[in-house]
């Protein structure tokens, strides 16, 4: 973790792991983690020197050893991985503190930290708190006797899904028995599972391919985030859902042509009405071009859209998007999971849009001031609950596609937050798990040792497209089997029919009030 | 308000969950028949039902009120009878009211007072909404604000006989022999999760549709809160109920034809949508976007009836049976065949209807027999 000071230019220009200080006081912060090395295992190949991006290792010609700089690892364990002897162990460096359940290591360290540099504290990633999840605390339900459950492996079993504002009422014209209503642009996934926005400058070139063949290998869809899109990537422009953020980075006619779907971004759930900083230094050439700025300078997100201020200004945006697209493409509409989803979202769909877009509290990042982070914003499963009864009571639930992002973590979640009422959920986490992402949370530092979060060159090249998109089309393959046995295993052949179905949730160790705003029975009941 | 739930409900399980026996017979020419062959019929199948629900459904009952709601109503308590005639009196003009002639026999254990009454709503000058709308209207008023009062039957020239016992008893009970209809449909229960009440038996009623039901409908929580979003109350927590007033919206409100409900209720699966031509696959398509919320999903049979048209149909994996036969003019849907060969054994048709495809008898009209009859027909008169 690294600080920024309150003067934004002069604090975000630190982008490396290694905390720097304004003026020269000592340090009383511990390394977060030990690097140890089995001497005898090590055969001196440097290989972790060179794969540490942290410059955690380094070796000692003269005692012809290889030894660690405990203090800048950020634990990734890209060296543990790639080690040809297992030689390495990455350790938690014990800071054994006066046991205290409140003044916990972590906030005496946020406190020392700020005391040291006086500046807002960054990180990476999404909310790392012990907070209730609630996914953990509901079970499905499965079919026994009055109804029989249904086996995948035999029967077919549905997951297609369609994005897109649908109408009350079809009509069918009695003469000619002919369709009569025409509905608005439908997009079709063959899996509920869409990759959440990434932008390209927050993650590498590689990243944003690798994503982008994935969601064309699994008939679904990647988000550009608010980065704009590579020209080279326009071929996948069938996967795509086309950002237009505060900063409206990458944002021409192009764009928007080559995209199945756009989408608003008021809001993230990792850091609910604040904007972005992509410091200069991450601005490559080529990031530049894609997102229309000049090389090297810093790319700042405000924190709304400065042509936002209203839901009529939000309407008024909605419908330039889709004027300008001859009303071929859906619009979603982005926000983060908050206070007043419910009402939020029943302005969103009256305002036009096609799909809403919910982000929760466990909403990752690639930096994000971490009070923000950890304490803006709701859980998903509450906003989610709230927003699809909201458009329910007032009849609108047609209108919009809802779509839940924030901490999907397996096929579980996915299944449970369908059955609460969406209808597909981004994933972003898992995505870059999948393709070696071990949560360490430096994302911010630009200097991701797993070649994801970054544009350094020689970093991006450690992400391989093909390699990758085949690891993250794995995953979500295996979650889309694993759906299809829960569904089946409810009595459930078309995932429509689950989508809202929350008879089939039950809730454990809820409290009434919770349960009810979820929507669910307890368990037993 | 009272809460009807509580009779069939009493554990609040998320619903009744049953199983059944179902059977239908329709003169399509018009024909009025007694109910003779349709309670010997559903006695045939007296092993699928507990003794825990039986009823009947008439069409072409009333002919001499054909103009007129018949309100079946049961009264189970003193005060429910005289809270509901003001009621009636205030929002309709009662033409005719009588007990609903009984006869008292072992089986048929504590039923309720048996009213019906002959009536058209008083129209509110200020407000335009049409006969149907307003009877729908004041029957839920009626069946969840008056206490220990079901309407069951809220149609014209038809009626609802339904009560706990095994169908056949429950025939006998209220006289069905003394009746004749040109369309019959009859239901025995098998509830799993209730002890069952005299309301909670098929078939289900709203104005003149009436379904019997056999199955478990698992896609139910979606079902009904889509349906919700219409407005409508699903107050008996059944499947039947919510199969009921999604025929009601597709058909009535809606304006869409039987065959599209039922593309709608038991939808092709996608691989099939896939393969149909352009125009039909755009059509199918749009349904299920717009309607994939009553998708019914998971093991049912239904036999869906109103003035004039009875239709049978199974879920698109066809997980409950069903079968169809045809003899002239006669039209039979039943749980098994056996129960149709047992009134009619000389049968001219008789197939198993696909899972999603519509059996449909309408009066005027002959038999839609499936495609394979149909091209076997062509042929032989080709020849
Ligand atoms: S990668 Fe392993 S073997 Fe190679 S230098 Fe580092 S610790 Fe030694
Ligand atoms: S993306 Fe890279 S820097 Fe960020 S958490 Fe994952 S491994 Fe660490």
């Amino acid at each position: 973790m690294t600080v920024i000071k309150n003067n934004p230019k002069a604090s975000h220009a630190q982008s490396t792991a290694l905390p720097s200080y304004h003026c020269h006081m000592p340090s009383y912060l511990k390394p977060r983690f030990r690097v140890e090395r089995s001497d005898r295992r090590c055969i001196r190949c440097q290989g972790c020197v060179e794969q540490c991006s942290f410059g955690a290792q380094y070796y000692d010609e003269s005692a012809d050893r290889v030894e660690a700089v405990d203090t800048n690892c950020v634990g990734c364990h890209r060296c543990v991985v790639f080690c040809p002897t297992s030689a390495i162990e990455i350790r938690h460096n014990p800071v054994e503190y006066r046991d205290n359940a409140y003044w916990r290591p972590e906030v005496i360290e946020d406190i020392t930290r700020q005391a040291e540099t006086g500046g807002v504290l960054i990180t990476g990633m999404g909310n790392d708190k012990p907070w209730t999840s609630y996914w953990d605390k509901l079970c499905l339900n499965a079919s026994q006797v009055t109804n029989p459950s249904i086996d995948p492996l035999r029967e077919p079993m549905e997951l297609r899904t369609y994005l897109g504002s649908k109408p009350d009422q079809v009509q069918i014209d009695p003469a000619t028995g002919r369709l009569g209503t025409r509905l608005a642009p439908q997009i079709m996934i063959e899996t509920p599972v869409l990759f959440s926005a990434m932008s390209y400058g927050a993650v590498s070139i590689n990243v944003h391919e690798s994503l982008a063949r994935a969601a064309s290998m699994l008939g679904t869809l990647f988000n550009t985030g608010e980065g704009g899109l590579h020209p080279k990537l326009y071929r996948y422009g069938g996967n795509t859902i086309a950002q237009v953020a505060s900063g409206r980075f990458g944002v021409h006619p192009e764009y928007l042509d080559v995209a199945r779907v756009l989408e608003i971004k008021i809001g993230q759930g990792a850091k609910p009405g604040i904007g972005g900083h992509l410091p200069g230094e991450k601005i490559s050439a080529e990031v530049a071009t894609t997102r229309m700025i000049p090389t090297g300078t810093d790319a700042l997100s405000p924190a709304p859209q400065h042509d936002i201020y209203s839901i009529e200004d939000l309407s008024q945006l909605i419908y330039a998007l889709k004027e300008a697209t001859n009303y071929t493409k859906p619009v979603s509409v982005k926000i983060a999971a908050v206070h007043n989803s419910g009402a939020i979202a029943s302005g969103i769909a009256r305002a036009g849009a096609d799909i809403i877009a919910l982000d929760g509290i466990r909403g990752s990042t690639g930096a994000a001031p971490k009070i923000i982070r950890d304490n803006l914003g709701i859980p998903i499963e509450m906003a989610i609950a709230s927003v699809d009864q909201r458009l329910r009571s007032e009849g609108i639930r047609n209108r919009v596609s809802l779509v839940a992002a924030g901490g999907f973590r397996n096929s579980g979640d996915v299944t449970k937050a369908i059955a609460l009422g969406v209808d597909a959920v981004y994933i972003g986490t898992a995505a870059l798990i999948a393709m070696g992402c071990t949560e360490c949370q430096a994302c911010y530092t630009g200097r991701c040792a797993w070649g994801i979060t970054t544009t350094d060159d020689k970093l991006t090249k450690r992400q391989n497209p093909e390699i990758a998109a085949q690891r993250i089309a794995n995953l979500v393959e295996a979650w889309s089997h694993e759906i299809k046995e829960m569904l089946g295993a409810m009595g459930i052949n078309a995932i429509e029919s689950l989508r809202g179905n929350r008879l089939h949730l039950r809730g454990v160790g809820l409290t009434r009030e919770e349960a009810d705003i979820l929507g669910v029975s307890l368990a037993g009941e | 308000m009272k809460d009807i739930l509580n009779p069939d409900n009493r554990y609040k399980d998320d619903k009744v969950t049953d199983a059944c026996s179902l059977f239908g017979m329709m003169d399509v020419s018009g024909r009025l028949f007694s109910g003779a062959d349709t309670v010997r019929a559903i006695a045939n199948m007296h092993d699928r039902g507990n003794g825990l629900g039986g009823g009947f459904a008439v069409y072409g009952l009333y002919p001499d009120f054909a103009d007129y709601y018949a309100l079946h109503i049961m009264y189970m308590g003193r005060s429910a009878k005289d809270k509901t005639e003001v009621f009636l009196k205030d929002e309709f003009d009662v033409v005719r009211s009588e007990e609903i002639p009984i006869r008292t026999r072992p089986g048929v254990t504590n039923p309720p007072g048996l009213w019906r009454y002959f009536v058209t709503p008083r129209k509110d000058p200020c407000l335009v909404v049409s006969d149907d709308d307003l009877v729908v209207d004041k029957v839920m008023q009626a069946n969840t604000t008056i206490p220990d009062t079901f309407i069951f039957s809220s149609g014209k020239n038809m009626g609802v006989f339904k009560g706990i016992g095994f169908p056949e008893d429950v025939a006998d009970f209220y006289r069905l022999e003394d009746y004749e209809g040109y369309l019959w449909t009859s239901h025995g229960r098998f509830p799993t999760n209730t002890p069952g009440w005299w309301g909670g038996a098929h078939p289900f009623n709203i104005l003149d549709w009436t379904v019997v039901h056999n199955g478990e409908i698992s896609s139910y929580g979606i079902n009904r809160r889509y349906l919700e979003m219409h407005g409508y109350h699903c107050t008996m927590q059944t499947d039947t109920e919510v199969a009921a007033y999604a025929v009601d919206l597709l058909v009535r409100r809606h304006g869409l034809p039987v065959s599209t409900m039922a593309t709608v209720l038991a939808s092709p699966l996608w691989e099939e949508v896939d393969r149909m031509p352009d125009e039909k696959r755009e059509m199918v398509t749009a349904l299920r976007q717009a309607y994939g919320g009553l998708l019914l999903n998971g093991p049912f049979t239904l036999i869906i009836a109103h003035n004039g048209e009875m239709i049978g149909l199974t879920d698109r994996i066809r997980l409950r049976p069903l079968s169809a036969a045809v003899k002239g003019d006669v039209l039979f849907i039943s749980s098994e065949e056996s129960a149709i060969t047992l009134v009619c054994p000389d049968i001219e048709r008789s197939w198993k209807p696909r899972g999603g495809e519509p059996v449909v008898g309408r009066l005027g009209e002959p038999v839609a027999l499936p495609k394979e009859w149909d091209v076997q027909n062509r042929e032989a008169v080709g020849r």
